[in-house]
């Protein structure tokens, strides 16, 4: 098959890759076939990665050395997303080399030629698709012009599959090992104009492939961030402010000195916090203020710092707190709201002359990302050239912090990005990084920063709380006629972060015709940015349960109830034109509708009557990072308000292929108990300006216990694949408050559920 | 101060303070990092260790306390017949994510099944609720217990 431009469906990747995309094939250090794909960079930018880059980007980078070796550079850092694995079989399946025959290095990160390698939004499968098999198409075409050469035969008569080139008519057959180096010497095709694999006919794409980091993983030999040790390297800790932004006025530092095996005792003066602003995303990589502790072990830094004591100027700020917060979210709820976002049609007079009218305030918590590695840097500064061993799922931004923070050039800075244990969006700031570099510099030695859970959970970017003050109104048909939001959010700034207030497409915006969103600010000073799903983690939580409110309100089946919804958009609308970007099209209600339909079923919810009392079944659907998933679950909920999940059905369609399918389960079913587990419990309050939680007893994850079963299905859809990190998770939390309800006849309105007097 | 113990069958001589948690003996003394650090109050089990064949948080052993024990960690639990069908379950299963949890859940898992050739649902839950998965495998972590469990019955 060609890559058709004009398809709409191969014109979401494939006009992405204008003229200018070109291959460059050379002969490789000892011997070989080098091959270095280079696109054009996306025109759109990645929300919570920061702007888009401009000009090209290295999209593949390949060896096949004589032995018949493929050796594939990964690009992007591996959080436990798979994402290591999942771009090189895109490569490896056009290239049409046997998947034993591949090795996979991780990336250094450039600084540029790759672009920003970084991970998130689950962006990494939709941006590289169509460029990685365009890559890997040239190579195969290439292999079968050398092999055709040799024979002094058509191209056209040869094949290739399973890393060997055969010559139909003759049978003859020469190994991609030893075809390599003639390869290396032909002209190039132009990338635009490769033949790609007929898809029914992928033999990498769409089996399960094991990551071989797991192999290490299992008998504890797998390399994380943590374990990195360089020779001559020192261990710190860094002791930062109780209250944001708190400076030191002064500390012990003599008597800390004299502790055992202590070397050096910093104050470190932070730098300024970039804010939010119109267009600028959270990344926020400055130094925090504080007191590094260096020793030779970490236990030891880590016992110097027990006595530490610090005098903090703990700036305006120290009396902040979340009963504050609440009591100012109430009142503003009550006054006017300051900006009107989105108004369509009339929502307060179609309100006020309703057949049936539903009010409710809905409201979560601010949380953590919790990654179960803690943040740690190891950084070797020497000669004005910095060497960074990171676990980051964003190394450019860091690597810019860096530059700012010692003062060096960009090309003095060398980021190895080190497999990371979780991500979640954490990584994607990189304030470790900085705080390793600064601190190796100023002791002329290596050292590795390793931050204490306490130092994690009371120094993170968190996920902002929020309050949703919602009216709907229903006709006398049941139909949504009106949905008007007064959003109480926080705001640093003049600005909302952009992971905080809901985007104006929100659903059901453009579902009905009189809709509006407006918004209010309370002022607060915590660092906040994306976690997994930035937006939609909580917004789904908040509108998919509303839906379902209102549904039971106006009598209806909650299912029938969104299906008319999304089968009646308004025009223009749920067609694919909003919210979609150049890989993949916006928002398309069929895509949906497909999947709800299949939830509906695979989960006997017309039967649900029949469960018996204090049992029942959630629903809840959300399209999130281009991702189709809606969820069914099955809860009971006891007299005490325990809760047993039961059961849980999820339906997804990513697109036309799963490129790894037991990661993509695992990515799913993970997803949907990481959200009811931030449902749960988990929550991050403040006092007198200070984080309260501080470890896992009062941060409370999900405990491997009553786990439900999770019945994964994918709906293929005629659209390129979508990543699969963040979809699941949205939909999650709806389908298990709603089911909750469905149990019990209390409605969740509040996270975590532990406010609610519910518990598992 | 010396300490001397067993790791992995082989005798260890350490010097360090007697308070230093054997976590960080394992990770920084031994340069055996398969051991994870990841609360330091015995919360989350990413630390670990069979002592004498029990599951313990070595976060929470200071080394004077282990002084003429044998620890098996993560490197060397391969060693039993049970552990190594129980890390070969965990690739059978694909359980992991980002993987940092997974030394302390072959840990716990291998402790559990040693001792309970067949666990239930709630001998599962017992076994297994000390460890945290951030990436919350848990659906595959509790399958590849029963497919050990089905292993050793068959």
């Amino acid at each position: 098959m060609n890559t058709d431009l004009t398809n709409p469906k191969d014109r979401a990747d494939g006009s992405v890759l204008s003229r200018r995309s070109f291959l460059v094939a050379s002969s490789a250090v000892g011997g070989g076939l080098l091959l270095a794909a280079t696109i054009p960079v996306w025109a759109r930018a990645t929300p919570g990665l920061g702007a888009a880059d401009t000009g090209h980007q290295l999209t593949i980078y390949a060896r096949i050395a004589p032995s018949g070796t493929v050796t594939i550079l990964a690009p992007n850092p591996e959080l436990g997303q798979g994402i290591k694995t999942a771009l090189p079989m895109v490569f490896a399946e056009e290239l049409g080399v046997a998947w034993k025959d591949v090795v996979i290095e991780m990336a250094d990160y450039l600084g540029g030629p790759m672009g920003r390698q970084g991970a998130g939004g689950s962006m990494s499968t939709p941006t590289n698709w169509m460029p990685l098999r365009m890559a890997g198409a040239a190579g195969r075409q290439m292999l079968i012009e050398a092999a055709a050469a040799t024979w002094k035969v058509k191209a056209s008569d040869c094949s290739a599959e399973d890393s060997v080139v055969t010559h139909g008519p003759t049978r003859r057959t020469l190994s991609y090992g030893a075809l390599a180096e003639r390869a290396a010497r032909l002209p190039v095709p132009d990338l635009t104009k490769v033949t790609l694999k007929d898809e029914s006919q992928f033999k990498i794409i769409g089996t399960s492939v094991l990551d071989p980091d797991k192999a290490r993983i299992v008998v504890g030999a797998q390399p994380f961030g943590i374990d990195v040790k360089v020779p001559g390297m020192l261990y710190a800790v860094f002791q930062k402010g109780p209250v944001f932004d708190a400076r030191v006025k002064s500390a012990n530092i003599d008597e800390i000195k004299a502790l055992p095996g202590v070397s050096h005792v910093l104050v470190l003066e932070g730098s300024p916090r970039v804010l939010e602003g119109p267009t600028r995303g959270p990344a926020d990589d400055g130094l925090h203020h504080g007191v590094a502790i260096v020793a030779d072990s970490w236990w030891r830094a880590q016992r110097a710092r027990q006595k530490l004591v610090i005098d903090w100027d703990e700036g305006p700020h120290a009396s902040d707190s979340t009963a504050g917060f609440n009591a100012r979210a109430a009142e503003l709820a009550k006054q006017k709201p300051e900006s009107d976002l989105r108004v369509d049609g009339n929502p307060d007079d179609a309100i006020e002359h309703a057949a049936k009218v539903v009010t409710a305030a809905y409201s979560y918590a601010f949380i953590s990302h919790a990654t179960l590695e803690p943040m740690n840097c190891t950084a070797s500064f020497k000669d004005g050239k910095v060497e960074i061993w990171a676990p980051t799922q964003n190394p450019a931004p860091g690597r810019d912090g860096v530059v700012k923070a010692l003062g060096i050039p960009p090309e003095n800075v060398l980021i190895h990005m080190i497999r990371a244990g979780g991500g979640f969006g954490r990584r994607l700031m990189n304030d470790y990084m900085i705080e390793a570099a600064v601190i190796s510099k100023q002791i002329g030695a290596p050292v590795k920063v390793l931050w204490s859970r306490e130092d994690d959970i009371q120094h993170d970017f968190y996920r902002p709380g929020g309050f949703h003050n919602l009216t709907a109104a229903v006709d006398e048909h049941g139909k949504l006629i009106a949905w008007r939001n007064h959003y109480v959010g926080f705001a640093r700034t003049k600005y909302f972060n952009n992971t905080a207030v809901p985007a104006l497409d929100c659903f059901p915006a453009g579902f009905v015709p009189n809709y509006a969103l407006r918004t209010s600010r309370i002022s607060f000073n915590m660092p906040v940015g994306p976690l997994r799903a930035p937006g939609d983690n909580v917004h789904a939580f908040v509108f998919q349960s509303f839906l379902d409110e209102v549904a039971h309100a106006a009598g209806l089946d909650t299912i029938e109830f969104n299906l008319t919804l999304l089968k009646n958009p308004l025009p223009g609308e749920g067609a694919g034109k909003v919210g979609g970007n150049a890989f993949a099209p916006g928002f398309m209600a069929s895509r949906m509708i497909a999947v709800i339909e299949r939830v509906r079923d695979m989960s006997g919810w017309k039967d649900r009557s029949r469960l018996p009392k204090g049992t029942g079944m959630g629903f809840g659907w959300y399209w999130s990072h281009l991702g189709y998933v809606a969820q069914v679950h099955q809860v009971s909920v006891d007299a005490n308000g325990v809760i047993t999940p039961e059961r849980c059905w999820v339906a997804a369609d990513v697109g036309k292929h799963i490129i790894n399918p037991t990661n993509a389960v695992n990515q799913m079913q993970g997803g949907v108990l990481d959200a009811v587990s931030a449902a749960l419990g988990q929550q991050i309050t403040l006092d007198k300006g200070r984080v309260v939680q501080s470890n896992f007893q009062d941060y409370r994850l999900l405990r491997n216990r009553k786990i439900p079963q999770i019945d994964v299905v994918f709906v293929p859809s005629d659209f390129p694949p979508t990543g699969i990190g963040e979809p699941p998770y949205p939909s999650a939390i709806p389908a298990f408050c709603n089911a909750i309800f469905a149990a019990s006849g209390q409605r969740v309105r509040k996270l975590p559920l532990s406010e609610e007097k519910l518990t598992i | 101060m010396s300490y001397k113990f067993q790791v992995n069958g082989i005798e260890r001589t350490v010097d360090v303070e007697g308070d230093t948690p054997l976590l960080w003996v394992l990770r920084d003394t031994l340069n055996m990092t398969g051991t994870k650090f990841g609360c330091g109050v015995a919360q989350c089990g990413a630390c670990t260790v069979h002592v004498d064949g029990k599951p313990t948080r070595s976060c929470q052993l200071p080394v004077q306390h282990a002084d003429g024990l044998n620890i098996t960690t993560i490197e060397g639990v391969g060693a039993s017949r049970i552990g190594k069908m129980v890390q070969q379950a965990w690739l059978t299963v694909d359980v992991p994510q980002c993987g940092y949890c997974q030394a302390g859940q072959i840990m716990a898992a291998t402790a559990l099944l040693e001792r309970t050739r067949n666990p239930t649902e709630t001998d599962i839950d017992n076994a297994m609720s000390g460890n945290l998965c951030r990436c919350a495998t848990y659906v595959r972590i509790r399958a590849a217990i029963k497919q050990v469990a089905s292993q050793l019955e068959g």
